[in-house]
């Protein structure tokens, strides 16, 4: 990949950094990527991503970029999904992955939880209306069991329910017979994986980034 | 008096139990104390006749010739024989018992940790053996602890190491093993032969390099006494793994440097080729000794895929494949802790997707049952041993190697960390350095490597190094064992969580890997997750089919866990009782109908609701029998009782449920589709068969729903046990009749109106039933002959 054609002045790196958290070395880093993916495009489209041969025998692939195009990542208002993005929206998708800057306080440690799980929640609520019903969370099962074949998709059906009746054991207790438990709210989920440390789980080193290496 | 004495110690019962073992142990001794010179006498005829008039017998051989036949001994007496396994079993009974005793005494054993109690229990013993005999059998064998007492306790730990904590710390685990031991050596030694150089410490005739190799000895933390200690104070699972993980691999640097320093103190003088051919050798010895114990761990692997039709020598596979993994590393000087850990490590997840169930338990016991006894054992021994020396205490030496190991343990955990913590992403607290400091206990290890040393070439100091050792050893054993747990309630240190891995989180884990992986693929990083992945991919393709027989090698990893899961499940329903309520983690009344989306017609008009509707509770309790009897029956079938397994969770039981399930479903849905155009609310066609199957398999609970008519007619009857009905699945389906003598089943209610014939006989005999079930049945507000409407 050579030389950098025209990299963006620090000034436009400081806009970034402050709202992403990253430092300049990582935005540059990340900017050489995003050019990369685009074929020195300025926005990024979702058959850029096909070119990534180690994605494509990832399950989950089909989520992950959607979960670029879906505004909701964007800011917090944000709504739908777009077809294309620039570098500003990749940054802040991938700022979700941040490692926690040490120390934390416990504010903040709470509300870099709520940012982190609020993305995965996302990613599972694909029809955007604030919950994950029952057919959601089987179609994501499904496909973290896409490769087990026709066994998978019978058995995903029962872990599915059964993880949903665990989440509704927790979070509601009791229900009469003809409730109906509508689907995991966003509360429910942050209770849910409340133990789950995902501050520190849902982190991608950007220290020593090499990104030039993976070529088509 | 004596009888005085006999009554008081009956009536102080528990206190006599550690009493009792020593007093066991005293009078063995005593008898074969005095039986040995007996022993020796007899040895060259063939045993004494305590018979009276028959020692003559004796007399006479020695004067007539072979001819003589002496008169046949009718009873006999030969300790010799079976001396050495009869004192072997002996330590074993004292060690058992010992552990006995300190549960029935909870007081002092949450003050003061097993281990240390096992130290004095040995010292006792020793000091006991030494005054009846006047010299201490040399129990702390150097061949006996290292190829008996160790190696079990090192198999438990490395079979049943948390992979997964254990590898996303291995950098950090690498960097205190090695170079934390390595900096503690080179401290210690070092400032210890300046210490020897003091003029009035009569020290001076240690060199360097023996302070060296003692330093290389002393600075290796124990796994045994970390294991010990660490058990009992369940802190988290991130520091637990860091000190235990680090006292496993430093094994790999004790064993060369105590090579490289045994071998150049006879020499004198160490050159740098010599320090460059350690560094190598200190490869060759960690690598080596991995790759043995995987090689053997893929062995056994293998192996056990073919062990389907003799489960019952599938543990023994298991054992001897990692006792020779580590036999095998030994043979070439390679580390093998490190051979055995990874052997255990390695074979875990094959061998476990091909074993019985009852294997993996046997395996579990066998394992938990020789590490405890060696564990026990070797702290007695070291109370022994400590009795028996040889000793020469030199205050200036042990202080200072007290002083020395404790300042080089904290200065080189607080500089590793530092470093370290640019690495990590979770970075260690000041209080984890705290605990991973203070949790550097020495143990066994290092006495046993003390007393390899060649008696010829450490003439003088052998005694010393032994004595600085024992010293060290208690010093970390009693102080720091007794002071780490309110050390740790006092820093408020995280402790262990007991919950209980729930399918939601394992859900997530999986999703997050995946979501990782796919970040660092898009960001182009070849980052952890990323070869991670690709390693689970390889081990998918390859590995996995090579070495898991059957289906079970295709099954994904969430799978097996929902598996697991439900086993436990069913496991738990038949343990507590099988008619009880089913206990879970958490106390609701959710169940699974709360949460299936409602696909029916809305209900219609008021009129046709105001049937009564099954209340919540009376709903449990037909689930609670239906399930309780489904599982009874299933374990009649198998005639187990009620202690055992209920499904035998064997290759074909499993494939069959999985099967059955997989069938129920199909036919569940074809029914839902027939009962959907109905205009009330009616509950599925079940066969009594599928239900049957449904409700043994699935965690699902039945879903009841009311027919128009009225209550569903549950008909239970236990009377016949081995009806070819239960097992026979798929062919009632259709059958509309019912069979009076099938364990369980459901009257399919007709298709339109409803049934009040049999409703209130069905009830009635669903009250005996749950009577006879010793439920806790429905509510009391119930009669037996009301109907179940209200």
């Amino acid at each position: 990949m050579g030389t950098l054609q025209s990299s963006p002045a620090p000034s436009e790196y400081a806009d970034l950094s402050e709202k992403t958290g990253f430092s300049f070395e990582q935005i540059g880093v990340l900017h050489k990527r995003f050019r990369h993916l685009s074929h020195n495009d300025n926005v990024l489209r979702k058959e850029d991503f096909n070119g990534i041969p180690d994605l494509a025998s990832n399950p989950i692939r089909t989520q992950i970029v959607e979960a670029f195009f879906d505004q909701r990542n964007f800011s917090k208002d944000g709504d739908g999904k777009v077809d294309e993005i620039g570098f500003e929206e990749f940054l802040v998708v991938m700022s979700h992955f941040r490692p926690p800057s040490l120390p934390m306080t416990d504010e903040q440690r709470d509300s870099v939880r709520k940012e982190k799980l609020r993305f995965l929640f996302n990613m599972h609520d694909s029809d955007n209306d604030g919950m994950i019903t029952l057919e959601e969370y089987r179609h994501v099962v499904e496909e973290l069991l896409s490769r087990s074949g026709a066994l998978g998709k019978e058995t995903a059906k029962g872990i599915a329910d059964a993880a949903m009746l665990e989440v509704a054991s927790i979070s509601v207790g009791h229900m009469e017979p003809d409730e109906f438990y509508e689907g995991i709210t966003f509360d429910h989920f942050l209770k849910l994986l409340a133990t789950f440390e995902i501050e520190s789980k849902m982190s991608v080193r950007f220290l020593n980034m090499d990104t030039i290496t993976l070529c088509k | 008096m004596f009888w005085r004495r006999a009554a008081h110690g009956r009536v102080g019962f528990r206190r006599s139990l550690p009493e009792l073992g020593l007093l066991l142990l005293a009078t063995l001794v005593l008898l074969e104390g005095s039986v040995l010179p007996l022993g020796a006498a007899s040895s060259p005829e063939t045993g004494i006749t305590p018979g009276a008039g028959v020692s003559h017998g004796h007399a006479d051989k020695n004067h007539s010739e072979t001819k003589h036949k002496k008169p046949f001994p009718v009873l006999g007496l030969n300790y010799d024989s079976v001396k050495t396994p009869f004192e072997i079993s002996l330590w074993v009974l004292l060690a058992s018992l010992m552990k006995l005793g300190f549960h029935l005494l909870p007081r002092v054993s949450s003050i003061v940790p097993e281990s240390c109690l096992l130290i004095v229990v040995g010292l006792l013993v020793g000091g006991g053996i030494k005054l009846i005999r006047e010299e201490v059998p040399p129990v702390l064998d150097t061949k006996l602890f290292f190829y008996c007492l160790l190696p079990p306790i090192i198999l438990d730990a490395g079979y049943f190491l948390p992979i997964r904590p254990f590898m996303e710390n291995l950098g950090t685990i690498l960097m205190f093993a090695v170079v934390g031991t390595l900096w503690n050596a080179f401290f210690v030694g070092g400032f210890l032969f300046a210490v020897c150089q003091i003029p009035h410490a009569s020290l001076s005739h240690i060199g360097l390099l023996p302070c060296l190799l003692f330093g290389s000895i002393i600075s290796a933390v124990d796994p045994v006494a970390v294991l010990a200690v660490f058990e009992e104070i369940h802190i988290n699972e991130l520091l637990h793994i860091l000190v235990f993980g680090e006292s496993l691999l430093n094994d790999a640097v004790t064993v060369v440097l105590y090579h490289l320093f045994e071998e150049f103190s006879e020499a004198g003088t160490v050159t740098v080729l010599d320090g460059f051919l350690g560094v190598i050798s200190f490869l060759v010895v960690a690598l080596g000794g991995v790759l043995v114990g995987a090689f053997y761990g893929f062995v056994a692997a293998l192996t056990s895929r073919f062990t389907y039709h003799i489960r019952v020598i599938e543990p023994l596979f298991v054992f001897v494949y990692s006792y020779m993994a580590y036999l095998s590393a030994e043979v070439f000087h390679l580390s093998g802790i490190m051979a055995l850990i990874a052997c255990g490590a390695v074979m875990r997840p094959y061998v476990e997707a091909n074993i019985s169930h009852k294997s993996h338990t046997t395996i579990k016991y066998f394992l938990k049952m020789w590490s405890s006894v060696s564990e026990t054992l070797i702290f007695i021994f070291l109370g022994v041993a400590t009795v028996e020396g040889p000793h020469q205490w030199n205050w200036v030496f042990v202080t200072a190697t007290v002083i020395l190991c404790l300042v080089s343990r904290v200065i080189g955990v607080v500089g590793l960390t530092f470093v370290i913590n640019k690495f990590r992403m979770v970075n260690l607290t000041t209080k984890d350095q705290f605990i991973i400091a203070y949790g550097g206990l020495r143990g066994a290890i290092a006495f046993s490597l003390g007393f390899l040393l060649d008696i010829e070439h450490f003439k003088d100091m052998r005694e010393i190094f032994l004595t600085a050792i024992i010293t060290v050893v208690f010093f970390t054993v009693f102080v720091q064992g007794m002071t780490i747990k309110p050390l740790v309630e006092l820093l408020a240190v995280k402790k262990k969580q007991e919950a209980k891995r729930s399918i939601n989180e394992e859900i997530h884990t999986q999703f997050l890997d995946h979501l990782l992986t796919g970040i660092e693929d898009i960001c182009g990083h070849y980052g952890h997750h990323h070869w991670k992945d690709k390693l689970n991919r390889f081990n998918k393709k390859y590995v996995k089919g090579f070495l898991i027989a059957g289906e079970r090698s295709k099954e994904p990893q969430l799978i097996a866990f929902y598996h697991k899961l439900e086993m436990k499940q069913a496991i738990q329903l038949v343990e507590s009782g099988g008619g009880s309520k089913l206990p879970s983690a958490m106390p609701s009344t959710v169940s699974m109908q709360n949460i299936q989306p409602k696909n029916q017609p809305p209900p219609p008009k008021p009129t046709e609701r105001a049937l009564p509707q099954l209340t919540k509770g009376r709903e449990e309790e037909i689930r609670k029998i239906l399930r309780s009897n489904l599982q009874r029956t299933r374990q009649r079938l198998h005639s187990y009782n009620r202690h055992t397994l209920v499904a035998d969770p064997d290759e074909e039981g499993f494939q069959d449920i999985i099967l059955k399930k997989q069938k129920m479903m199909e036919l569940d849905r074809k029914i839902k589709e027939m009962a959907n155009y109905l205009s009330v609310p009616s509950h599925p066609k079940d066969s009594p068969t599928m239900s049957r199957a449904r409700l043994a398999s699935d965690p699902q609970a039945y879903n009841i729903k009311l027919p128009a008519g009225g209550v569903p007619t549950i008909q239970v009857d236990l009377a016949s046990p081995q009806s070819p009905d239960s097992v026979n699945l798929l062919d009632e389906i259709g059958k509309a009749e019912q069979k009076e003598d099938s364990g369980l089943m459901m009257k399919p209610p007709e298709s339109n109106g409803p049934e009040k014939a049999g409703e209130k006989d069905g009830w009635r005999d669903q009250q005996k039933l749950t009577r006879c079930l010793s439920d806790p049945g429905p509510g009391a507000e119930e009669d037996e002959d009301e109907p179940f409407l209200p």
